[in-house]
Order: structure tokens, then C-alpha cells, then sequence
């Protein structure tokens, strides 16, 4: 088991090296010459030049890569092109902000998502049935940023229970992680109804109702345990969404996330910061993949013995 | 009669579908005593497994339904139980094993877990005494008790049937019924299973309803034979009388139908036609479209059961008043 | 006269054979489909939509109403003369909306064409031919997986500047992996059936093989995968010119007349409103027909 999480680990390392370099040539197209933006329009030719020549942009496209990737591992991602602070310590101070976020986010839609998959599933056809998948088709189809500008417009503009904004306290917490987490419930109820009506049609539950096993233990012991193999995967890559989703998310509550650092720099076309940022969170997505896969191998027996 | 462990009585299966109302089984009796082994022939579609589960009462409502009909078991009627009595029943005095070994077992439960299961549903016993018993089990099937931690899909497919086995007859079932048991396994799998079965059987004094379209296994395990067409018995008796005595022409069809090692014949001989479709049933009898020896007679007129020393056929050939057509 | 068993012949007839399949096949999806509510109810919301948006010309002319400004109308609230009311820059909610779902639907169908053809084409080369060029293409795949889509878009057009074309080329790589597993898969499952050993066999060239026999095998999910994507771009061009990394003003799209709209939540919420509930009705239409498509072609509901 333990060569099987290691293998997977070390796995990780090409794709996270092919994201770097996928996210970095797609930087490197963007138009215009940093040297000229840090030190801005009155600046001399020959002191640009020589800003170039420091930040080593003359260098071929390969050693620009490599060095990248050098001085990442030292942790040095290099500085803003706006505010001169290292660009490492920017993402750090707000990545717990966006990763509170996701998990609360995440919990949320497990709560939410699962219960009613089951529930859906086991009284098919019935009045709740109905309601939580036309819940969920609608959580689907909603774009999580209006999702949170409605729930601003009704708790904060209207009801004025709850901050339209920024991180304070408690209370800042819950709809941003509603607005997060509604789409990722969505997906996961439907999820874990399909996969339930699947297993409830297979022949190993016939067998145990023959052997006069309760309705309730059928559900909870046998279909829920085969049931919810499926949705560990579909959890962990809504955990991952939740990573990226966070950017729209952030904007509209103003958060203090990475999601909003991104956008920030975007508009101010500091690089250093949208290339880090996009890295950082793909990795902690390939983190959390890694984690589900790993997990799949405990929880499903098949999979287990594969790898002892 | 109080003699018999079961008794059937004009018992009618209907299924609701889109297409229309699928009548599985129409008005069939059967009965078994103690230790006895009851065979029930028929081709795909003929409505056994659909019997079988409708005497656990295990049909899937919707869209199945028991339209008609008594089921006696030790003398209680078995369709005015409970559910929660039909539990105790399940598993516990009639135990059922299903055609597909490979997905009969529930794929992340170990199969110790499985068999203690069904010994702690029915049984008060301590979790030790439970496992001891479920080890047992798997020992008299021939799989070693260390495996009671094993995971199914650790099994070969003759060894999943045993553990199927196994589990059903942990708690000693009066009646065991058999859907097709060895259907699913190789040829030389077969015979081990059905040797077992045969044993474990003799051992335990277990009635049997074994399900099968083999008349070779019929031969091997059964004491009456019950043949089985369109959701109707139309032929029952003693396994002599059926085989030495074959009276129904669906019946002759069956067994002119194997091929015949010693003979010189150069083409197989099945029935002509096909099985009739359940939402539209043949008028009359329902094997007169099949039958060579059907006279106009047969599709206007429903066959009765004609009783000679027990043997029964649905046959109008045999019955008094019309039996002369065909001499 | 007599027949030739030329390969050509054999060809056509088991094209003709592939044709007839495939017409019986579509009129048994369309019986199904037209069996499913909720897939028969999207599909006249599409309809609706479809048609407002290629006459949005007509009812609304572009230059004249959807981006002209008029200032003294700004934030006006449903009325006779805006059905929708107006927003901050005076300008009819109603015209801009169908404009809008013009442009939704033109890059949505556009990037998850050229999703389709690129990953179609990558799926099936590797599919196909295996082996190392499988594995090759299949890591690739894997590295762009790794990054959340909308990252991955937000960095493609945060390099190249954010107009339609870029828009519409960063929406669809991002979803090219999916439809080279989906097609990978399909032709893994096909190649080594008894068809195309038959084809190889009268001489079949690969490329004859990949685009006249296995392709028309692989529609039935890519067709689902497809209807369901164009949602999913519909989503992802509305967050980005929500942020404003899209379609740029003053042309309509729906995800910027939300953001435009932000500032005067509290006193004109309907500027917000409006364009997000299209989106919804949009988007739920989408889904409902690509489920109905997936349950339609699901071949275990065959009766």
C-alpha cells in the first residue's frame, strides 16, 4: 500500500513540472516588456536594458524555464511588478483565506449533497424526489458569482443579517461558502443518486433481502458502502473546482484569497503574481486528487489488492 | 395437508409494464415434502425464477404483483404474513441461491462477514460463536476457514457459488431453492457443485426447489419434476414418470431435442417456433402453436389438469371426453 | 448481371449498412427523447432561445438600441416601454439580453466545436494507434487536467488580451482532454471488434477506418459530453467577462451585464438580476437535453 501512495507521489512531479511549464509559455505570450512596467513610461532606454538584462528576460525561453523552476524550489518566485513584494509570500499570507473557504465549501455540499442523493434515491419518484432534483438542476445551471450577488441582494442589502464583504468574522464566512458551495452540492447529490440507484439494481442486494436482511440495513450496510465509491472521486474534484471557482467567488465578496490577488494582477499585468497564483492552486488540486486516489484504494477492496 | 412442507395452489404473477400486462405465471400448483427435491424445467421466459420469487416474496412492486393464489409453508400462509415475519423467513427457513455467482456477493464485504450475517439476523449467538460457525460453513463447502477475511472477488467463480452456498444454508433451511445454480460455471465446476449440493442436502434433510433448463442435472438431484411453459405447469410427476414416461409433446420436444451420442441422426431436432410472447398469450393451450399434434380444438379450448397415479399433464389428449380425437 | 465482388462495392454496402443503422438508430432516439419530459421541455427552451437570438437583429437593432447610450433612461425598473427595464447606461435590458444570447450561444457552439475536433482527433490518433503515442498524448491530456479549467482560460486570456477569438480558443482548450478520453475510449472499445478487422482486410486504408467506421461509433457520448460543454462554455464566458477577462464592452454579454449592474445592487437590482436568470434558464435548458440525450442513448434502457 505504502509503494502504491508513493508511486503516486512521485507521480506528481512531471505533471506538476508540465504545469509549470504549460502555465509559464502561456505567460511568456503575454505582449509587452515588464522591464518597461516596473520602472514605468519616463524611464530610460538604457536603464531598461539593463532591468532586462537583470531579471534575465534576454535569456533563451528553455533557461528562463529552468531558472524558474530553480529559484521556485528555493521558494523564490520572484517579485510583483506592482508592488515589489515577493510574490511567494503574497500567494502564502492568502492562501489559508481561499482554502477556508473551499472547505468549508466542500463540507457544506457533502452535507447537503449526500443525505438528500440517498434519500432521492431510496423514495424514487417521490415528492422530494422531484423537488431536490429540480434543487439540483438549478444549482447546477446557477453561476456561482450571481448566485453571490443574490444572496448579497436578500441577507446583506435587504435582511441585513450578514457582511456583503471581506473577511471579518464568523458571520463573513457563511455566504461566501454557501455561494461556493451550492454548485458542488448540486453535482454531488446527483452523483450520489445515480450511483445509489445503480447499486440498488444489482444482484447482490437481491441476494441479501433473500437473506431476510432489514430494508434499513440493505440501504446503510450494502448499497451505501458500494454506493459512495463514485462520489469520493466526484468530491475530490469538486474540491478542486471549488480551488478555481474561488477566483469568481472572491471578486464578488471582495475576499482577501488568492482567487482575488489573480484578478487583481491580471488587471495590473503583473505576471509574476497570475503565474505563481495559477501553479500554486493547480498544484494544491493535484494535491487533493493524489489524496482522493489514495483514498479510493482504502475504501474500495478491489482496488486495495491491486496494490498490496 | 399437513404432511407437506409446502404447498402451492393456483399461484398467478402478473407484471404491469409500457407494453402491457406480462402475466409470469398462471394459476401453477406445486407441493414438497420434507427432504424432497423438486425440479422445475423450462426454457428462458417460462416463468420459474419469477415462481421462485414470488415464494420468498421478493418480486420488485412495482411493477410485480401476486394476482392469485395460496403459498403454504409448514402450514402458515406465506402471503398474509408480515414483512417483518417474511424476514424471519428469509434466509432463515427458506434460503434462495441465484444464477451469477460472480455478482451475487456483495463486492466490499468480506465473504465471512456475508455468511455471519445471515447467521446473526436469525440466531442469538455471541460475535465469537458466529464467526466460529460462519468458518464452519465455509469448511463444509471445501473453502478453508482462513479465508474468512477474503474479499469475493479473491474467489474463482465455482468458489463465489460455494460461498452462495454456504450463506444459505447457514441457518439450516427447511427449503432451499436453486435458480439455475451451476448455469454460470464450467462444465467440470458443475458437477463438483451439484455434488455438494447433493450432500449437503442429504445431510441436512433440506427440501430443494432446484430451477433449471438441464434436464441432465434433473436427472442427477431431482425426485418429482415439474415442466414448465408459458407460466403453466404442464407436466408434473415422480422423476420416473417423467423420464420413462413422458406424456406432454412440449415435453417430448425437450427430450428429443438433446443430442443423442449414439444415434446416427445428422441435424438436432428442436421444437419448431418459438416461446410465446407473455403480454400476448396463445389461446386455448399455450404450446398449440409449437405442437405437432395440435388439432383445431387446442386453440379454442383450455387444457385441465388430467391426474393418472400422480402424474399430472395439461394436455388435451389425455383428458376423458376428448381423447379420442387423437387415436 | 452479375455482381462484383469488387472492395468498393463491399465498402458501399457496408456504409449503406452503417447509414441504414444509423437512421433507424435516430428515429428510436428520437422516440425515446420525445418520451422524456423534461428533455422535450428544454428543448423548446432552446428553441425560444435559438430563435430570439438569431432575430435579435430584427427586434432589437444592434448600434441602434443594444449598445446606444442614453444616459437620462439609466437604471429605469421594468416598464411598458423596457419590458426588462434599463440599465446604467440607459440602455434596453430586453435588446441587450437577446444580443447577448446571441453571442452565449455563438461561443459556446464555437468552442465546443473546436473542442470536439481537437480532442475528437487526439483521442482517436491515440486510441487508435496505441502504445507510446498513446501514452504521450494521454500525459499531455493529464497536464492540462490538472489545471481547473477556468484557470487555465483566466491565464490563456490574461496573456493574449481579452477579445472574442482568444475567448473563444481558451474556453475550448481547456476542455479538449475530455473529449480525447471520452473518444480514446470509444475507440479502444471498437477497434478490435470483428467490423474493423473486416475493413483492414479489403484494404482499408487507417485514415478511411478512423473517419468512416469508428468515428460514427464514437458520436453518442461526444453528441451527450457536447451539449452539456456548450453549457459549461456558456458558464465560463460569462465569469470571465464577469471579471472582466471577456467579451469587452460595450457589446452584450450576460456575465458582464452582471458585473456592470454590481455597483447599483442595492438602488437597480434588476441590472443583475435579469442577465443571471437568463443564464440559469440557459444553462438548466442545456442540461435538460443533454440528460435526456445521455438517458436516450443509454443502451441498458433498452426495452
Amino acid at each position: 500500500m505504502h509503494k502504491y501512495i508513493f508511486k503516486r507521489m512521485l507521480l506528481l512531479i512531471p505533471v506538476l513540472l508540465g504545469v509549470a511549464f504549460l502555465v509559464f509559455s502561456i505567460m511568456s505570450l503575454t505582449p509587452g516588456d515588464p522591464a518597461e512596467l516596473i520602472l514605468g513610461e519616463t524611464a530610460s532606454k538604457s536603464a531598461v536594458l539593463a532591468l532586462r538584462e537583470q531579471m534575465g528576460l534576454n535569456d533563451p525561453f528553455f533557461v528562463q524555464f529552468g531558472n524558474y523552476i530553480l529559484d521556485g524550489l528555493k521558494g523564490d518566485f520572484g517579485r510583483s511588478y506592482t508592488s515589489g513584494r515577493e510574490v511567494f509570500g503574497e500567494i502564502f499570507q492568502r492562501f489559508p483565506n481561499t482554502l477556508i473557504l473551499s472547505v468549508i465549501g466542500v463540507i457544506i455540499a457533502i452535507l447537503i449533497g449526500i443525505p438528500v442523493g440517498i434519500i432521492s434515491a431510496t423514495k424514487q419518484y417521490s415528492l422530494m424526489d422531484s423537488i431536490s432534483m429540480i434543487a439540483a438542476l438549478l444549482g447546477v445551471a446557477m453561476p456561482n458569482f450571481w448566485l453571490g450577488l443574490m444572496l448579497i441582494l436578500f441577507f446583506s442589502v435587504g435582511l441585513g443579517w450578514l457582511p456583503s464583504g471581506g473577511y471579518s468574522d464568523w458571520k463573513s464566512l457563511i455566504l461566501p461558502s454557501i455561494t461556493l458551495g451550492t454548485g458542488a452540492a448540486a453535482i454531488i447529490t446527483r452523483m450520489t443518486r445515480s450511483s445509489m440507484l445503480e447499486v440498488i439494481r444489482q444482484d447482490y442486494i437481491r441476494t441479501a433481502r433473500a437473506k431476510g436482511v432489514s430494508e434499513k440495513k440493505v440501504i446503510n450496510k450494502h448499497a451505501l458502502k458500494n454506493a459512495l465509491i463514485p462520489v469520493i472521486t466526484v468530491v475530490g474534484l469538486q474540491f478542486g473546482y471549488l480551488l478555481g471557482g474561488a477566483v469568481l467567488t472572491e471578486t464578488v465578496y471582495s475576499w482577501p484569497g488568492v482567487g482575488r490577488l489573480m484578478v487583481v494582477a491580471i488587471r495590473s499585468k503583473d505576471t509574476p503574481v497570475v503565474l505563481a497564483a495559477v501553479i500554486f492552486l493547480a498544484a494544491a488540486f493535484s494535491i487533493v486528487n493524489l489524496f482522493v486516489d489514495v483514498l479510493y484504494g482504502f475504501v474500495d477492496p478491489r482496488v486495495k489488492s491491486q496494490y498490496k | 395437508m399437513s404432511d407437506k412442507l409446502l404447498n402451492i395452489k393456483n399461484l398467478s404473477i402478473e407484471y404491469t409494464t409500457e407494453d402491457g400486462v406480462v402475466k409470469a405465471v398462471n394459476g401453477i400448483n406445486l407441493d414438497l415434502k420434507e427432504g424432497e427435491t423438486l425440479g422445475l424445467v423450462g426454457e428462458t421466459g417460462a416463468g420459474k425464477t419469477t415462481t421462485a420469487l414470488g415464494m420468498m416474496r421478493l418480486i420488485p412492486n412495482p411493477p410485480g404483483k401476486i394476482v392469485g393464489g395460496n403459498i403454504e409453508f409448514e402450514g402458515r400462509d406465506i402471503l398474509a404474513l408480515s414483512e417483518e415475519d417474511m424476514r424471519g423467513i428469509r434466509g432463515n427457513k427458506i434460503s434462495m441461491i441465484f444464477q451469477d455467482p460472480m455478482t451475487s456477493l456483495n463486492p466490499v464485504l468480506t465473504v465471512g462477514d456475508q455468511i455471519s450475517e445471515v447467521i446473526s439476523i436469525h440466531q442469538d449467538l455471541n460475535m465469537a460463536a458466529v464467526i466460529e460457525k460462519s468458518k464452519e460453513m465455509l469448511e463444509l463447502v471445501g473453502i478453508p476457514g482462513g479465508r474468512y477475511n477474503d474479499y469475493p472477488h479473491q474467489f474463482s467463480g465455482g468458489m463465489k457459488q460455494r460461498v452462495v452456498i454456504a450463506i444459505a444454508l447457514a441457518c439450516n433451511p427447511k427449503l432451499l431453492i436453486a435458480d439455475e445454480p451451476t448455469t454460470a460455471l464450467d462444465v467440470t465446476i458443475q458437477a463438483q457443485v451439484l455434488d455438494l449440493m447433493n450432500n449437503l442436502k442429504e445431510k441436512f434433510k433440506t427440501a430443494m426447489l432446484m430451477i433449471t433448463h438441464d434436464l441432465g442435472v434433473v436427472a442427477q438431484v431431482c425426485d418429482k419434476v415439474a415442466i414448465m411453459y408459458g407460466g403453466e405447469i404442464i407436466e408434473y410427476g415422480k422423476i420416473e414418470d417423467i423420464f420413462e414416461n413422458t406424456r406432454h409433446p412440449y415435453t417430448l420436444g425437450l427430450f428429443g431435442s438433446i443430442p443423442n451420442l449414439d444415434s446416427d441422426a445428422t441435424r438436432l431436432s428442436p421444437i419448431k417456433g418459438t416461446m410465446p410472447d407473455p403480454t400476448n398469450l396463445p389461446s386455448g393451450c399455450p404450446f398449440h402453436p409449437r405442437c405437432d399434434r395440435a388439432k383445431n380444438i387446442c386453440s379454442q379450448r383450455v387444457p385441465r389438469h388430467t391426474n393418472i397415479d400422480g402424474h399430472k399433464i395439461k394436455c388435451l389428449m389425455f383428458e376423458e371426453d376428448i381423447k379420442q380425437e387423437w387415436i | 448481371m452479375s455482381e462484383v465482388l469488387s472492395s468498393e462495392n463491399l465498402e458501399k454496402d457496408s456504409s449503406v449498412a452503417t447509414v441504414n443503422k444509423k437512421r433507424s438508430q435516430t428515429a428510436e432516439l428520437w422516440r425515446r427523447l420525445r418520451k422524456n419530459n423534461m428533455a422535450m421541455a428544454g428543448i423548446a427552451i432552446l428553441g425560444i432561445i435559438i430563435v430570439l437570438a438569431i432575430f435579435a437583429d430584427i427586434i432589437a437593432p444592434y448600434d441602434a438600441v443594444a449598445i446606444k447610450q442614453n444616459l437620462k433612461d439609466r437604471l429605469m425598473t421594468p416598464s411598458g416601454a423596457h419590458i426588462l427595464g434599463t440599465d446604467e447606461f440607459g440602455r434596453d435590458m430586453f435588446a441587450r439580453l437577446i444580443h447577448g444570447a446571441r453571442v452565449s450561444l455563438q461561443v459556446g457552439i464555437l468552442a465546443v466545436g473546436l473542442s470536439i475536433v481537437l480532442g475528437g482527433a487526439l483521442g482517436a490518433i491515440a486510441g487508435y494507434y496505441g502504445g507510446k503515442l498513446d501514452d504521450i498524448i494521454m500525459r499531455i491530456m493529464d497536464v492540462f487536467l490538472a489545471v481547473p479549467s477556468i484557470l487555465l482560460a483566466i491565464a490563456i486570456v490574461s496573456a493574449l488580451g481579452p477579445n472574442l477569438l482568444n475567448l473563444m480558443f481558451a474556453i475550448s482548450i481547456s476542455s479538449v482532454p475530455s473529449y480525447a478520453r471520452i473518444v480514446r475510449a470509444s475507440v479502444i472499445s471498437i477497434k478490435d471488434q470483428e467490423f474493423i478487422e473486416a475493413a483492414k482486410a479489403i484494404g482499408a486504408n487507417d485514415f478511411r477506418i478512423i473517419m468512416l467506421h469508428i468515428i460514427p461509433n464514437t458520436l453518442a457520448p461526444v453528441i451527450v459530453q457536447g451539449t452539456l460543454g456548450v453549457a459549461g462554455a456558456i458558464l465560463s464566458t460569462a465569469g470571465l467577462s464577469f471579471i472582466g477577462m471577456g467579451i469587452q464592452p460595450p457589446a452584450p454579454e450576460w456575465g458582464a451585464m452582471l458585473s456592470g449592474g454590481r455597483q447599483y445592487l442595492r438602488y437597480a437590482p434588476h441590472v443583475t438580476t435579469i442577465p443571471g436568470i437568463a443564464i440559469v434558464i440557459t444553462i438548466l435548458a442545456l442540461n435538460l437535453v443533454g440528460d435526456g440525450l445521455r438517458d436516450a442513448l443509454d443502451p441498458r434502457l433498452k426495452s
